[in-house]
């Protein structure tokens, strides 16, 4: 085995996230727009804002996760190069885990550095939004890999977007939760609960990549 | 029969709930090249993923000693890929970083479009990048769908060449072809 093909994977679903434009900055149009709503909707009381905020956050985090979540293999399917991928010399695990890090890297590290901007917006004090983005930045990446098994699961499903979100959101339950933890008391940068939440998201890299090349070996059949 | 690169025994095939074939056996030596027959629908395309390894048949059983090429209806190229761009990755991926892409392309035929992307590629164009690719690494079977489906007569010649040439080195090749073959063919496969 040859870690070339994963490094080749890599390359290429990163420079797919950024081909035909900024595709990859949708997610966080999304993201943006959602938590720019909150306020509209609730009212713009800050004692009130500054406690639903972080946790708003959250929801929105998860579903910008999901906007482009529907190509991250289905296109390899279409157009043959999950066939390629499938005959390297390469797990397929490993393959889907460096397309689906590539992808995150396109796509979810900028939901996670926007979030300090969105968070003050929200009334979060000035202090604690920087350990709060590392935070979603963690947990964005679970929601990232868990989304990836949704989108393996559904690569031959045609507008299979809303079936991954029915597949991938109960599996993000325990990132939210570990992950509204963490962010109770961040005064003065990450508690000590946000182990939990690193050990939620490294569950999910151990985890997912293997459940993807099931599913994509299914889909390929 | 120990010499055989790819043989396959007793294979069988189903679409959904259709069989499309069974008892399907055949063996490829070194130096042959098969082409498998059948009308469409009879079950080509399914048989060449079984013969690569990357599916199981229904029943029967694919051995094969050597690595492959397998070239498929869909060509793996991405819409915004250029041919360059394509051979340099998969002679990334495969590591045979010594493979000069410049000369692959210049003797598809590709030299001119080298650097458009695949979506203002014809569809021949495209089916000639993807045959370059058997170009990039030596491997000594080749597995090929209809792969003068798209193309002119000029690329076809040079792939019937290519073929020949392949075969008189001591690879082998199956390929499913319409009409008339226009290499040596050492035996057919009727499905």
């Amino acid at each position: 085995m040859t870690p070339t093909p994963i490094l080749s994977a890599f390359r290429q679903a990163l420079g797919e996230a950024w081909a035909g434009g900024a595709g990859a900055l949708l997610p966080v149009g999304f993201f943006a727009g959602a938590a720019m709503l909150v306020p509209f909707g609730i009212g713009h009381e800050a004692a009130q804002l500054r406690e639903i905020g972080p946790g708003i956050l959250w929801v929105a985090l998860a579903l910008s996760s999901l906007v482009t979540m529907e190509r991250l293999f289905q296109a390899d399917l279409e157009d043959g190069a999950l066939d390629l991928w499938l005959q390297t010399d390469a797990p397929l695990s490993a393959i889907a885990a460096a397309k689906t890090l590539a992808h995150w890297l396109a796509a979810g590290l900028p939901l996670a550095l926007i979030t300090p901007l969105l968070g003050l917006m929200l009334q979060v004090p000035p202090e604690d939004v920087l350990p709060a983005s590392a935070a979603y930045a963690l947990g964005g990446l679970a929601f990232f890999f868990w989304g990836g098994v949704g989108a393996a699961l559904t690569a031959t499903v045609r507008r299979g977007g809303l079936l991954i979100a029915l597949i991938a959101l109960p599996l993000y339950v325990p990132t939210a939760i570990f992950g509204a933890l963490a962010l109770q008391s961040t005064a003065s940068g990450l508690p000590p609960e946000a182990l939990y939440l690193a050990a939620s998201t490294l569950f999910a890299l151990a985890v997912a990549p293997f459940a993807m090349a099931a599913a994509l070996r299914l889909a390929a059949d | 029969m120990a010499s055989a690169l790819l043989s396959a025994t007793h294979l069988a095939a189903a679409r959904g709930e259709r069989l499309l074939f069974r008892e399907v056996s055949l063996s490829l030596a070194p130096g042959e090249a098969l082409v498998l027959r059948g009308a469409n629908g009879a079950g080509k395309t399914t048989l060449q993923p079984h013969q690569a390894r990357l599916t199981r048949p229904e029943a029967g059983e694919v051995h094969r000693d050597g690595a492959h090429h397998w070239i498929a209806h869909r060509t793996g190229l991405k819409p915004h890929e250029t041919p360059r761009q394509h051979l340099q990755l998969w002679a990334r991926a495969w590591g045979s970083d010594e493979a000069d892409v410049d000369e692959v392309l210049a003797a598809m035929g590709l030299a001119r479009p080298a650097d458009l992307p695949a979506r203002l590629l014809s569809a021949g164009q495209r089916q000639r990048t993807a045959l370059a690719r058997l170009k990039l690494q030596h491997r000594p079977v080749w597995l090929m769908d209809e792969p003068f489906s798209a193309l002119d007569v000029d690329a076809r010649k040079r792939l019937e060449n290519e073929i020949e040439v392949h075969c008189s080195g001591g690879g082998a090749v199956i390929a499913a072809v319409h009409g008339e073959p226009g290499f040596a063919v050492s035996g057919e496969v009727v499905l």
